[in-house]
């Protein structure tokens, strides 16, 4: 699809653009990754890193910024490769928004760490943002492959995160329920499992980007959406028999 | 977001790097022609190695100041320059310069591909033969092969170096009259309107051939196009009016001219 330009050095300038792009995709994931592991082993510490580097983040996007309004400037992008900026622009951005969320799971640990652990909470967490890291992975694949297949697959997954996020919401409101000590933890992870979902659907608005950026358009399906949260109700019926 | 991160000076502009010197530099240049004055007290510096652009509408002096720098001007009648032009620190109007030699280190790309009617060949061994920069018949095809690569010719036209040069088609012949340039071993390339008699494909291939000339030659261009000065420079000058209104990085002044008068012109308002 995209085959040389004439001018040479705007293709090394579109290549600098993927690799500025991808370098700050796989900061967020890693990031993401620190955070819950951070989370899992309440180690402040690691916490307090991933707090520290996202400004690394928030480096890149301003320079992708400051380096899409100087090709547009200077290049006249038309067709493809007006699309491939105007995508990359907007994918920065999300990633950024990727780099806060997993700050905010960081900056939370600091406080659950001071509590006492609650059940395997944080372990559902991190299975849940197991799933969210493979999507940031693959999503960062297709923008890199042009690979649109991939991309809707991507988009796809972040159901089966609504419905994990979902099942988390229950599990904490019926923490919180069974002895009001667990309100405070359970707030802290109940934002946490929400920051996480959120990453996802960054992660879906990334997909849609790469499609339209190969396709020219946006995908017109309707995306499943799996969280019910908005809807939850848990009563006291329900709370376990232990509990 | 940082509005320093905007800031996107630092890396690209060449008069930010200190050790990249003034190939030329204007100081206070006055030019009248009989009573008309074409240019008002203009400064510009225009670094090595570096694609300078000079846009502005019509009669802004930007063609007037072009020719100043090899003296083009001097055979028009009644025109008359002052202030100080100079080449490497050198004056470029000292009584003791040497014109032919001056239009040899400073070579010149007119609007219209104008090869002679010569071959291929002679349009680019003329100037080198004429200079004696080739002492035999192999260090001139030597000479012919190397300027013709650089304006990336060489394979278009090999086999049929002394075919007519008229037969060749406007881009090429542009590139063909770059070649002519290069011949002689210049320093500095001025560019007037290069691409304006060129359909698209031809016009991006003497945009390429003008970045990678940048490695060796400093280039002046004046072009009718924003967009072509925005894409082939590094710096670009605004004139308007007979006076550079603004100079600076070329990026800078696409994103962000500091001149109301340059973003009138640049955005298509009325200034």
């Amino acid at each position: 699809m995209e085959t040389e330009h004439i001018v040479k050095s705007f293709d090394e300038e579109l290549q600098k653009l993927d690799n500025m792009v991808v370098e700050m995709g796989g900061l967020a994931e890693a990031q993401l990754a620190d955070a819950i592991a951070a989370l899992v082993r309440r180690d402040v510490a690691l916490a307090a890193r991933v707090v520290e580097q996202d400004r690394r983040i928030d480096a890149i996007e301003a320079e992708i910024h400051g380096f899409v309004l100087r090709l547009l400037a200077t290049r006249q992008p038309v067709a493809v490769d007006l699309r491939i900026i105007l995508a990359s622009l907007k994918i920065s951005s999300s990633l950024e928004r990727i780099g806060d969320y997993a700050k905010n799971i960081a900056k939370r640990t600091t406080t659950i760490a001071k509590v006492p652990a609650m059940g395997g909470t944080a372990q559902s967490i991190a299975r849940m943002t197991g799933v969210v890291q493979g999507m940031i992975k693959n999503v960062l694949d297709a923008y890199i492959g042009r690979d649109v297949d991939m991309a809707a697959d991507v988009r796809a997954r972040d159901e089966e995160v609504d419905q994990m996020h979902s099942g988390l919401f229950r599990e904490l409101l019926t923490y919180m329920m069974e002895d009001p000590r667990n309100i405070t933890p359970a707030t802290h992870l109940l934002f946490t499992a929400k920051n996480a979902e959120r990453i996802g659907d960054h992660v879906t608005g990334i997909a849609e980007q790469v499609h339209f950026m190969v396709a020219g358009e946006l995908p017109g399906d309707l995306r499943r959406k799996g969280d019910t949260t908005s809807f939850a109700v848990v009563e006291a019926g329900e709370l376990r028999d232990d509990g | 977001m940082s509005l320093n991160a905007l800031n996107m000076r630092t890396d690209t502009d060449p008069m930010a790097t200190a050790n990249i010197a003034a190939k030329i530099r204007a100081v206070g240049v006055d030019v009248h022609y009989h009573d008309k004055q074409a240019l008002f007290q203009v400064d510009l510096t225009i670094p090595a190695n570096t694609v300078t652009a000079l846009i502005g509408p019509s009669g802004c002096g930007k063609s007037t100041f072009l020719r100043c720098l090899n003296r083009m001007n001097d055979i028009i009648d009644g025109c008359r320059i002052s202030g100080a032009l100079t080449l490497d620190g050198r004056d470029l109007y000292a009584p003791d310069i040497d014109v032919v030699a001056l239009r040899a280190r400073v070579g010149m790309v007119f609007q219209k591909p104008n090869p002679f009617p010569k071959s291929i060949y002679e349009n680019v061994a003329f100037g080198p033969h004429i200079h004696g920069l080739a002492d035999d018949r192999a260090a001139l095809d030597h000479i012919v092969e190397t300027s013709l690569r650089r304006a990336g010719l060489f394979d278009e036209v090999s086999d049929r170096l002394h075919d007519t040069a008229t037969s060749l088609s406007g881009g090429q012949q542009q590139r063909l009259c770059i070649a002519r340039a290069i011949a002689v071993e210049p320093e500095v390339i001025l560019m007037d309107e290069p691409c304006s008699a060129l359909d698209p494909i031809a016009t991006a291939k003497v945009e390429e051939l003008i970045d990678e000339l940048r490695q060796r030659y400093t280039i002046v261009i004046v072009t009718h196009s924003m967009q072509q000065a925005a894409r082939v420079s590094q710096r670009t000058a605004f004139f308007h009016l007979g006076e550079v209104v603004e100079d600076g990085e070329t990026a800078q002044i696409f994103t962000d001219p500091r001149d109301e008068r340059t973003q009138a012109y640049i955005t298509g308002r009325i200034g």
